[in-house]
């Protein structure tokens, strides 16, 4: 048993880079997934994977099918879009979601514009996204340089960041880290769904930020320990998601969320921390 | 104010009239409009139609017609066509929606009739190799597809046979559109259907030199089925189409399959993403032989820019890898 799940792994190069960089990942995502859970923010994901279009489409006009001319774009599309949404949900009456939707769509419609004009049917967003079965030496080092980075980051601005979840208010009146945490951690954001975008593509690039820590709210009461919760879910489940698609024959990619999913459904149900099964058993009453 | 609102008036007028004239000016040549879905198709067209046909491509060099999305630009050149070619055998997904939104009324012509299709398998991309195609028989079978596993193998080009029927068939399309063309069409199919037949002799002659048990090679999609049957090369690919999406056993199958049988070169296509290929290719230490042009030719510049030089850059990338 233990044999047939370690096998593949011994057997292909290609598992075990998939292993190394679905761990990656599974370090550097989660953690900001938490914390766009906690600031409402969790729909981001989704909507960078729309606006970094523009960006890769002025890479391809200016350097053809250059990864890294287009996934460079692509971050500084991610980035203008972020920074514009932050700007705008702390200048004026809308709040983040609201300009966020704004923003990324402009995007997005640009971003179309400007690959259409070239007219070629080639599909850019294809080509710029990888998969987890296909990491090079180039991916690899990416997600990894990527991860020390976010993870270096997050420690030097976990209180302030905490704090601008639950009171952004008042650390703007203690201290001036209020902004700067809040431009790092949008960068922070565009720059793992980038790397993640073109390292594993975009499935299973905003699915590991997210979906794990949606599931870790049902399991504990405090940031570190749905940090850590995010963490190990989103390894276990790339390892659940690699051996399905290998011993199962269906693409990785799916197999991985639908692996995160399914535990997300599981911590609904009996997560310790508000799982419904639990509220649904009588307890004991309260006696003099 | 109203300053404004004239000059607004102004313009639409001046953009109105303009547009009107160019399409006056389209009509004026006399020249049988043709619409070809791919490049391929285009450049068949092109040279059974001469000069009396003006063709224009949809899908164009290094494009991918699975994952092609028609424009309004596109449609517009639709409607203004006078004959459409497009594959068939469930190339060109797009087609209907295109033709109905267009409101084309032109000629509608099936290249692919009359070819004898292959299916692919949706599970398994294994294509053995057989013995070369019988060239009298041309059964007519429409595409069977009774399980929901087997499908029609669009990719029929790849054998210079079926290419002989697709220029046959635009021939016939093409006169029954511009009777008065007869005589050019079938002179300039009568030449064309000659270089066929040569390219045709020329690939046979090289895959016979190579040795029987080099005759393998990966590539990243199914699209060299025809070729392979044809010409005695077996074709093992990761996904059917470029839509899909490869499984951890898919990968695992092929490089398993290129260590036991030394499958020597892996193949990339100029409409697919090379990273997995790559990936395979060095896992297994066998060589990236080059890029194979399948659902597309090249621009001018490139090494593939009409159909035959596309079989002759194939063909050369191929020997040259297998060789060696």
């Amino acid at each position: 048993m233990i044999d047939s799940l370690v096998q593949p792994f011994i057997e292909f190069a290609f598992m075990r880079r998939a292993l190394v960089g679905s761990l990656a990942i599974s370090l550097t995502a989660p953690p900001i997934g938490v914390f766009l859970v906690l600031r409402r923010m969790s729909l981001m994901g989704d909507a960078m994977g729309h606006a970094i279009l523009p960006g890769a489409a002025i890479g391809y006009l200016l350097a053809g099918l250059s990864l890294f001319a287009m996934s460079l774009g692509g971050f500084a599309a991610g980035l203008a879009v972020a920074l514009a949404a932050g700007l705008v949900a702390r200048s004026t009456v809308l709040r983040e979601d609201a300009s966020l939707a704004g923003f990324y769509l402009v995007s997005l419609a640009l971003g179309v514009m400007l690959v259409s004009m070239r007219g070629s049917s080639v599909d850019l967003l294809h080509v710029l996204f990888g998969s987890v079965l296909a990491l090079n030496d180039g991916a690899l080092i990416l997600i990894a340089a990527i991860a020390s980075v976010s993870l270096v980051t997050l420690a030097l601005l976990y209180r302030p960041l905490v704090l601008e979840c639950f009171d952004p208010q008042f650390l703007r009146s203690v201290s001036p880290l209020s902004s700067p945490t809040h431009l790092v951690f949008l960068v922070l954001v565009v720059l793992n769904l980038v790397a993640g975008f073109q390292a594993l593509g975009t499935l299973m690039a905003v699915g590991i930020m997210l979906l794990p820590a949606v599931a870790a709210r049902f399991w504990s009461e405090d940031v570190g320990g749905m940090i850590a919760v995010a963490v190990v879910s989103a390894f276990g489940s790339s390892v659940t998601g690699l051996l399905v698609s290998y011993y199962v024959n269906v693409p990785t990619g799916p197999a991985v969320i639908l692996a995160c999913g399914a535990f997300y459904l599981l911590s609904m149900l009996v997560g310790v921390r508000g799982g419904v099964l639990w509220g649904l058993m009588p307890r004991k009453h309260l006696e003099a | 104010m109203r300053n404004r609102l004239l000059t607004l008036i102004a313009f639409a007028f001046i953009a109105l009239s303009l547009s009107g004239g160019a399409q006056a000016a389209d009509q004026a040549d006399g020249k049988l409009k043709a619409v070809a879905s791919f490049s391929i198709l285009g450049d068949m067209v092109k040279n059974v139609g001469g000069d009396r046909v003006e063709v224009s491509t949809l899908v164009g060099p290094n494009g991918d017609a699975h994952l092609f999305s028609p424009t309004p630009a596109d449609a517009k050149m639709l409607a203004g066509a006078d004959i459409f070619f497009v594959n068939g055998l469930g190339f060109e997904g797009w087609m209907e929606r295109l033709e109905n939104a267009s409101g084309f009324t032109g000629a509608l012509v099936v290249t692919s009739g009359g070819v004898m299709p292959i299916t692919m398998e949706e599970d398994d991309h294994h294509h053995e190799a057989e013995a070369a195609d019988e060239r009298g028989h041309v059964e007519h079978e429409a595409a069977e597809d009774h399980d929901a596993d087997q499908i029609a193998d669009p990719h029929a080009w790849q054998n210079l046979y079926n290419g002989e029927i697709y220029v046959r068939n635009i021939r016939d399309g093409l006169i029954a559109v511009d009777p008065e063309g007869k005589e050019t069409y079938e002179a300039n199919a009568e030449t064309y259907l000659a270089a066929i037949e040569a390219e045709d002799k020329a690939v046979r002659a090289a895959i016979a030199k190579l040795p029987e048990s080099r005759r393998k090679i990966i590539t990243s999609h199914d699209a060299f089925g025809y070729f392979g049957n044809a010409y005695g090369l077996e074709i093992i690919a990761p996904t059917a189409s470029t839509e899909s999406e490869a499984s951890a056993q898919d990968v695992a199958k092929i490089i398993r399959q290129i260590r036991e049988e030394h499958i020597p070169a892996v193949f990339l296509e100029n409409v697919t993403d090379r990273r997995l290929l790559d990936r395979i290719a060095s896992e297994t230490g066998a060589k990236v032989g080059g890029t194979l042009y399948s659902d597309a030719l090249s621009d001018k510049d490139g090494p593939a820019p009409t159909y035959l030089d596309m079989f002759k850059h194939n063909v050369g990338a191929l020997t040259a890898a297998l060789s060696s």
